[in-house]
């Protein structure tokens, strides 16, 4: 890093040549839009066709309506149980693509990008097919059920009551179930990937001086790997966590329009009911959620180097 | 002392990768073919699916203009994309209380009539609607309704009122409705017995109230999908576009399409020509060309949706003509309704209505 910034003094003008353009993008393409979105959001419909900015905030006041106080519970609710999910799955394998030989390393990283270049709306078509009632998986799991219903026969166990009735194939499509199963496929990439370069980094040498020193596998685990893998977590909580508060395909398909999140409200704001003031308000609620989390990260990191520099 | 000599910069990149790099670039940079008027050219913005096969191809060889054509998924997006501005198209279909809105909007054109002779053959029945008295910025293109779809084997008799699928547990579990706000709750008010274009505070809280109570009845909210869901045995009952229900029809005997004795809801998609389009007489040719009744048979027979075209109507067969699915009995259309622009303020009311029963 420090290198970067001397290199900036030393060469101004190649370092702003590299910049400049990246820099240009990013303020036509991201600030300039938002910006617009911001403006949006503090302003009216004049006419079918015009938004005004008039500086209101009855649009963020709209917010605060029940429903949608309601919606947004169950967005946070949704979003946080599939964070969960994610790190809970993501961390034994992103430790299990950490450790592997350097021969298997790139093929396991392969395994967890590709189904990240299909297209979402495919991956959650996909989901469809294999969550339905007569889907995929209630179909393996009606065999399950037959092959346990067959052995507990054969071994004379089968009481009344006791798995004697026949498969009654579970519902994931239309509950809540399913729309975190959904977001959690579709977020699983985002969670390994920054907990895999954590714990790449991670010096395994302290993994072995804990053990060497008497402390147990679960022990070392607790007080050594997690704390230096921390950072990781975090980040991978982040950028699993704020997509999926922003996810209305999954909701739509997977939940079948009973499991709507705020996202799809958003959403509705743009087409049918032709409202982009609320719609934007809304949006930049979202947003400021976003930028209040990154910065408590930031102070948190510069917190943590503060005081890794004073030891 | 040796003087270190460096690379140009920290990068370590040379000349080749910039231009690589700029090439990348480059090629993601390219303005839309529409932006400019062209001589011999028409932009067609259309729904998917809704042309027929050689149509297209059949016009550019009979007229020497080439046909730019582009899809939308519906008329949400189509407005989307010409609120802030007609990024180029000559010409659009859009349904008929859309064609009302963008009325309002000041988004249309007016069509020169002169330059459409083939004007005559319109059924006479379509010539002067109330969303656009005197057909001065429309042409309709095709018609058809929102009914039930049913599967044949899982009722006992052919749903009959709206009720059925919107206050009745006769179906529950197996009940399928569209997304679109909008249709849900217009049709809620025919099942209490209201005209769908009565947009009154109380029929919509009598509407959003009537759809709470159905809500545990409900499979799904199917956006675009109501008849996959028939298909594959999901659903029993779909709330549904008749053109929709026909195509899976063709694939299983058993599903059928009725319009309840409330009557559903009538729909008319129109051509128009949006203001700022560039091409303004190759549009006027091209809408021309659609209403002709060869190319309007050649379209109806493969789309089979309702035409209003009289003429394209004389040259289709029985199958295409008496199918009751695709040409209600006057019975059944005599109840039912096109849907007029609620209007922004009430656009409003409706969305939070719908955010209501979505959440509860």
């Amino acid at each position: 890093m420090a290198e970067g910034r001397q290199a900036a003094a030393r060469r101004p003008l190649v370092f702003a040549a590299f910049a400049l353009p990246t820099l240009g993008w990013l303020l036509a393409f991201f600030l300039v839009p938002l910006g617009i979105i911001w403006l949006y959001s503090v302003g009216e419909n004049v006419s079918l066709t015009r938004v005004e900015t008039t500086w209101t905030l009855s649009n963020y006041a709209r917010i605060l309506e029940p429903e949608i106080l309601e919606l947004a519970l169950r967005s946070l609710r949704i979003a946080a149980l599939a964070t969960l999910v994610c790190l809970v799955i993501g961390f034994p394998m992103a430790l299990v693509i950490a450790t592997a030989s350097p021969a298997a390393k790139p093929w396991l990283l392969l395994a967890i990008m590709l189904p990240f270049w299909t297209n979402l709306l495919i991956r959650t078509y996909a989901l469809l097919n294999i969550l339905g009632t007569r889907g995929r998986l209630n179909e393996a799991l009606g065999w399950l059920h037959a092959r346990l219903q067959g052995t507990l026969e054969l071994l004379g166990l089968d009481h009344p009551g006791l798995m004697s009735e026949p498969f009654r194939p579970f519902t994931f499509l239309g509950t809540e179930t399913g729309v975190v199963f959904g977001i959690v496929y579709v977020s699983l990439p985002f969670a390994i990937l920054p907990l895999y370069s954590a714990l790449e980094r991670m010096d395994k040498s302290l993994l072995e001086a804990s053990l060497d020193l008497g402390a147990g596998q679960l022990t070392t685990f607790r007080r050594v790997l997690l704390p230096l893998a921390m950072p990781g977590v975090v980040t991978a909580a982040i950028i699993t966590f704020i997509p999926a508060l922003g996810q209305f395909l999954t909701p739509d398909l997977l939940g079948r329009g009973q499991v709507d999140m705020i996202a799809n409200v958003i959403e509705r704001q743009f087409k049918g009911a032709n409202d982009w003031p609320y719609g934007s308000a809304i949006s930049m609620i979202l947003l400021y959620a976003t930028f209040i989390l990154l910065a408590l990260r930031a102070f948190a990191d510069a917190r943590r180097s503060a005081a890794r520099d004073a030891r | 002392m040796q003087r270190i000599r460096r690379p140009l910069s920290l990068l370590r990149t040379d000349r080749r990768r910039f231009m690589q790099a700029g090439l990348a670039v480059g090629v993601s940079l390219k303005l839309p073919a529409a932006a400019f008027a062209q001589d011999g050219q028409v932009n067609f913005y259309n729904w998917d699916t809704y042309i027929g096969e050689d149509t297209l191809d059949n016009f550019a060889s009979e007229t020497g203009i080439e046909v730019q054509y582009d899809l939308f998924a519906d008329n949400n997006e189509l407005f989307a994309k010409l609120r802030s501005g007609n990024p180029g198209y000559d010409v659009i279909v859009p349904s008929n209380d859309y064609v009302e809105r963008m009325i309002v909007a000041d988004m249309l054109l007016e069509i020169d009539h002169d330059k459409i002779p083939n004007i005559v053959n319109i059924d006479p029945a379509f010539v002067d609607p109330a969303f656009d008295p005197g057909r001065r910025y429309s042409l309709p293109y095709m018609w058809g309704t929102i009914g039930i779809g049913y599967r044949k084997s899982a009722v006992d008799q052919a749903p009959t009122s709206w009720n059925d699928v919107f206050t009745s547990d006769k179906y529950a579990g197996r009940i399928a409705l569209l997304s679109e706000p909008t249709n849900v709750l217009q049709l809620a008010m025919k099942a209490a017995g209201k005209s769908l274009n009565d947009w009154s505070d109380e029929n919509l809280a009598a509407a959003e109230q009537m759809l709470l109570a159905q809500k545990k009845n409900i499979t799904a909210f199917a956006p675009d999908n109501g008849q996959d869901l028939l298909l594959a045995g999901e659903v029993d009952l779909a709330m549904e576009w008749n053109g929709d229900i026909l195509q899976v029809m063709e694939e299983d005997d058993d599903i059928g399409f009725v319009l309840p004795e409330e009557g559903g809801l009538l729909w008319e998609d129109c051509l128009c020509i949006p203001t700022g389009a560039q091409n303004i007489d190759n549009a006027h040719a091209l809408i021309n060309y659609l209403l002709d009744a060869e190319a309007g048979a050649d379209i109806a027979e493969f789309i089979y949706y309702a035409t209003p075209n009289a003429a394209a109507r004389e040259l289709m067969d029985e199958d295409y003509t008496g199918n009751p699915a695709i040409f209600p009995p006057p019975s059944a259309l005599q109840k039912s309704e096109l849907a007029i622009f609620p209007g922004q303020e009430m656009l409003r009311k409706i969305d939070e209505a719908w955010t209501r029963v979505k959440a509860g």
